[in-house]
């Protein structure tokens, strides 16, 4: 399998996205924002950071990127795509996810681990999770208060579309239905603002993260009629 | 309009004749000696640049004999101070590069810029270097953060750093804040930056080979920060507001394609030299690139990239415009660096060459608007042996007793130093501050030092800043000496090595003598437990005229400490890890008062003299706690500092969400036992199989010890000589600490 890690001006989780996906042993390259091919690339990852520095609106300038309109081509034919933090936010410019990322309540950026509950278990990117599960995945953002209206969210409830919330008590910057992260309605495009590229390893303080990728992998495999054995 | 700007320039006779040079700070002497490098009168731009050149900020003039006190080599330094940062072996062909720096007059002014364009250059400082930047640290001091106009610039200091830290992507993994009245209205704003490089990518400020061309990349030039350096160099006062246009504006996401632009030129092998315009812009960093390849150098002003119109060249020269960098390659591979920075979207421009001639030479508008000597620039400037007096508190302050009535209230004194905002959890402060990013954030904020691992390696470094400006106000050289001994105490009880360290002086203004005493002692101190911790300086920065209305600032040199983790497994933290652990203490403790966290909280005072520090006890102490890490022998280490035994053992139960119970056998006063601040101390604690070699391990080494406890329950209980001393619930220890800095800043 194979996954592209797009970089943006300014994208500054795209290494740690990258070595997350070395860390289960896939195959994986840097995609310049400039690209006009994505045709060679199983999965997509959008990374965190600044695109274009955030200026004007977080995910705002990215959106209009040329590799962009490759990311919807995936997209439409059922690609995997990952967008985390920032890449979450592009995602919703791009139209590709509901919602929209408004700044933290507090107003200020946030940094440190996060509890989310595996609301939706049965996606390409959890499948690895029990549903209901509290798993440990940090977030640092400061707009990651995510908003929709009642119409959109009553839709995001009936379809399954949440995909992580913030354990109940402990939402961080407001978000809508302790939001922390989304599907598009047929699944195959996720946005978050926890970071589970962060939680690969014991040594960075959890390793929940890990089982994301490998859940892209198994959804991947099996689609592709070789399910991951153990 | 260009014209009029001009125009209204004072030609060299009124410069001479009306002493225009005063306002640029430079004295009669001074002007005199220039005038004679010059072989005659300096026109307006000339003068400029060499008011900044020969500032306290770019030339060190008061302080260049201070710092030849310092001890700045070792076996494992590759570059002391001269380049942009010093730099440090670490074995396997990779090396440790870092500094700090002081943006203090700026943030003072312009808060949230000020701190950012802080951050911004330390950054350029590393990754000029060639150095991949790992990290970023600061230190930062504020006045009482009750008063309205400290919250603000409080809030905005930590929003400025967090704002270029995070957008730039590297993490801002330690620091510390301290609260005095000593620094209400002269804000320490000192970042620091850490970077990885292999020893084969080196690189300096050097303007090599006459007739190579000279390339400025970066945003366009502004009139931002003109005379920043000479800002930097003056006293802080109501006219300070209005050199508001002296603070220059930081804009990280530009900085971080410069980043990028520029290590990917240095890997490509082509780049002959290479600085950042930090301090005095491209003044400073065209003449010292000159001066250190004993060149020339032309400055074509036409070709600078201008955000604003008809800038003048004394505006160009002196502009402190961010995020820029100059560098030279043969004229071969100027195609293959232009391709570079056009990918990544960065201004590249041909704006001098490098010359035979030994001067800088401006042109402008096809006239030659500066000829200057670049050594009488960079080499010449005057250096000033201060007259250094002993201040009168000093001696009254020795024959002071700081033993002070005993406290009885003890767990209500805990409590009120915990709520204090120097003690207090700074998680308000770090936790706007992306410390994860780059995923190599082993050991978070909130220990005693940040570890950061190194990729591909077992390896990882652990970095601290520290200093207590209170211990070096009641004396200069053992504060200073301690400023030292408690980074190293960090690093080791963080399971390292101590390598090297890079220190920021802030201090008063240096021309009273009292103030210059400081300077000279705190130097000594730090010079010599420099030299028996065997951690060379590598690098550092002076920032004087740290002064308000009230007077100089307490004397502050903060040292920036970076140690090599020699494997993953030695990671050691604070906090507490199991119930049943023993707890250890190590070192001596002493009714030692003055300086103190609880001197300040009770008595509202700082007199008398600090802790004292025997280099020798700290030395065999440091040593016998790398062993027994080494060794696998203990489970949390955590250095004793403000606040004592009874803070340390507070701080290691709540970050391991733990209670303890502690029984301390002493012949001092229970107040003493708990709150005493007496150096070369150290709390261990060890899985219980593990005590008994532990303790036999460290009476060998020589160092004192006790089991003084247990790991137990859910409260911290301390006993003094049986009787009780503290008794409270971790939970509401964690509560009083936790909220106090947020509930001042609601």
């Amino acid at each position: 399998m194979k996954f592209a890690v797009l970089v943006f001006p300014g994208s500054n989780c795209d290494i740690d996205c990258y070595k997350a996906v070395e860390e289960i042993g896939e195959q994986v390259d840097y995609v310049w924002h400039t690209a006009t091919d994505l045709s060679a690339y199983d999965a997509i990852l959008v990374p965190g950071g600044f695109s274009y520095g955030d200026y004007l609106r977080c995910g705002a300038i990215a959106r209009f990127a040329p590799v962009m309109n490759e990311v919807k081509k995936a997209a439409e034919q059922g690609k995997y795509i990952l967008g985390i933090c920032n890449g979450f936010q592009i995602l919703t410019e791009a139209g590709l996810l509901p919602g929209a990322l408004l700044r933290n309540k507090d107003l200020k950026f946030r940094c440190h681990s996060t509890l989310l509950q595996v609301a939706n278990n049965k996606t390409a990117f959890t499948n690895q999770y029990s549903e209901g599960e509290i798993i440990d995945i940090p977030i640092a953002h400061g707009e990651g208060n995510y908003y929709c209206d009642d119409e959109t969210l009553a839709k995001l409830q009936a379809n399954n579309q949440i995909v992580f919330r913030y354990k109940a008590g402990a939402n961080p910057n407001g978000s809508v239905d302790d939001i922390a992260g989304v599907s598009n309605e047929r699944g195959n495009v996720v946005g978050m603002m926890p970071h589970p590229e962060r939680a690969i390893s014991q040594i960075l303080g959890s390793e929940d993260g890990k089982r994301m990728f490998t859940s892209i992998l198994n959804a991947w495999r099996e689609q592709h009629g070789a399910a991951v054995n153990g | 309009m260009a014209q009029q700007l001009t125009a209204k320039e004072p030609t060299a006779e009124q410069i001479a004749d009306q002493k225009i040079y005063q306002q640029f700070g430079v004295t009669d002497h001074e002007y005199d000696l220039i005038c004679g490098f010059m072989g005659r009168k300096p026109n307006y731009t000339e003068i400029g640049v060499f008011s900044v050149m020969w500032s306290e900020h770019c030339s060190y003039k008061n302080s260049k004999k201070i710092l030849k006190k310092f001890p700045i080599t070792g076996p494992k330094v590759l570059m002391g101070p001269g380049e942009g940062a010093g730099i440090v072996d670490i074995g396997d062909n990779q090396a440790v590069v870092f500094k700090i720096e002081s943006h203090n007059h700026p943030s003072a002014v312009e808060p949230y810029q000020g701190a950012a364009t802080g951050v911004g250059g330390i950054i350029r400082d590393i990754f000029s270097m060639g150095a991949r930047p790992v990290a970023l640290l600061n230190s930062l001091r504020f006045g009482n953060l009750e008063n309205a106009r400290v919250k603000y610039l409080f809030e905005n200091v930590v929003s400025g750093i967090a704002g270029y830290g995070n957008c730039i992507g590297i993490p801002t993994v330690a620091g510390e804040v301290m609260f005095d009245e000593s620094y209400e209205g002269n804000p320490l704003v000192n970042a620091m930056c850490v970077g990885l490089i292999d020893h084969d990518k080196i690189q300096r400020g050097v303007a090599k080979g006459v007739g190579n061309p000279v390339f400025y990349v970066g945003p366009a030039t502004g009139r931002d920060g003109i005379h920043g350096a000479t800002f930097a160099s003056v006293e802080l006062s109501e006219e300070s507001e209005e050199k508001r246009t002296a603070v220059q504006v930081g804009d990280p996401f530009m900085e971080k394609l410069v980043m990028e632009a520029t290590l990917e030129l240095i890997n490509s092998g082509i780049v002959l030299g290479i600085q950042d315009m930090g301090a005095a812009g491209l003044t400073c960093s065209s003449a010292e690139m000159a001066s250190k390849a004993g060149n020339g150098l032309e400055l074509y002003l036409d070709e600078v990239p201008q955000r604003e119109e008809g800038m003048t060249p004394y505006e160009m020269m002196l502009s402190e415009s961010q995020e820029r960098m100059l560098f030279v390659v043969t004229p071969e591979n100027e195609a293959q660096a232009r391709e570079i920075f056009d990918r990544w979207g960065v201004i590249c421009a041909k704006v001098g060459k490098v010359t035979d001639d030994g001067r800088l030479r401006l042109f402008h508008k096809g006239e030659e608007v500066g000829n200057m000597p670049v050594t009488a620039l960079v080499d010449e400037c005057p250096v000033y042996d201060k007259p250094s007096s002993e201040p009168a508190y000093f001696g009254e302050n020795g024959a002071l007793d700081t033993s002070y009535e005993e406290v009885t209230d003890l767990t209500g004194a805990l409590k009120q130093i915990l709520a204090s905002p120097t003690v207090a959890s700074k998680e308000w402060v770090y936790n706007q501050y992306d410390y994860m990013v780059r995923t190599s954030t082993a050991v978070q904020p909130g220990s005693d030092a940040a570890v950061v691992t190194i990729d591909g390696t077992r390896k990882a470094l652990a970095m601290t800043t520290d200093c207590n400006g209170r211990y070096v106000y009641l004396d200069p050289e053992v504060g200073g000496a301690i400023a030292v001994a408690e980074a190293a105490r960090n690093i080791v009880c963080s399971g390292a090595e101590p390598l090297a360290i890079t220190d920021n002086l802030n201090f008063g203004n240096p021309e009273k003598p009292e103030v210059f005493w400081q300077l000279e002692k705190a130097a000594d101190g730090m010079s010599e437990a420099c030299r028996v911790l065997e951690t060379p300086v590598i690098g550092g920065n002076v920032s004087l005229y740290n002064e308000n209305a009230k007077g100089a600032i307490y004397p502050t040199p903060v040292i920036g400490m970076v140690g090599l983790v020699h494997d993953i497994d030695h990671i050691t933290t604070q906090k507490f890890k199991s119930e049943g652990d023993v707890i250890i203490l190590l070192g001596e403790t002493k009714h030692e008062f003055g300086g103190s966290e609880l001197q300040h909280v009770l008595i509202g005072k700082n007199e008398g003299r600090p802790p004292a520090l025997d280099l020798a006890v700290e030395k065999k102490l440091l040593s016998a706690v790398r062993g027994a890490i080494t060794q696998g022998l203990v489970a949390s280490a955590h250095d004793l500092s403000e606040g004592g035994l009874a803070a340390a053992l507070a701080e290691s139960c709540i970050s391991g969400r733990l209670g303890a119970d502690v029984n301390v056998a002493t012949s001092l006063r229970a107040d003493a036992a708990l709150f005493s601040e007496s150096q070369s101390r150290i709390l261990l604690s060890a899985k219980p199989e593990n005590a008994a070699a532990l303790t036999a391990y460290l009476t060998e080494q020589g160092v004192t010890n006790a089991e003084i406890g247990v790991v137990r329950g859910d409260a911290l209980t301390i006993n003094i000589n049986g009787r009780p001393g503290i008794a409270a619930p971790v939970e509401q220890l964690e509560q009083v600490w936790k909220d106090a800095i947020p509930c001042l800043m609601k």
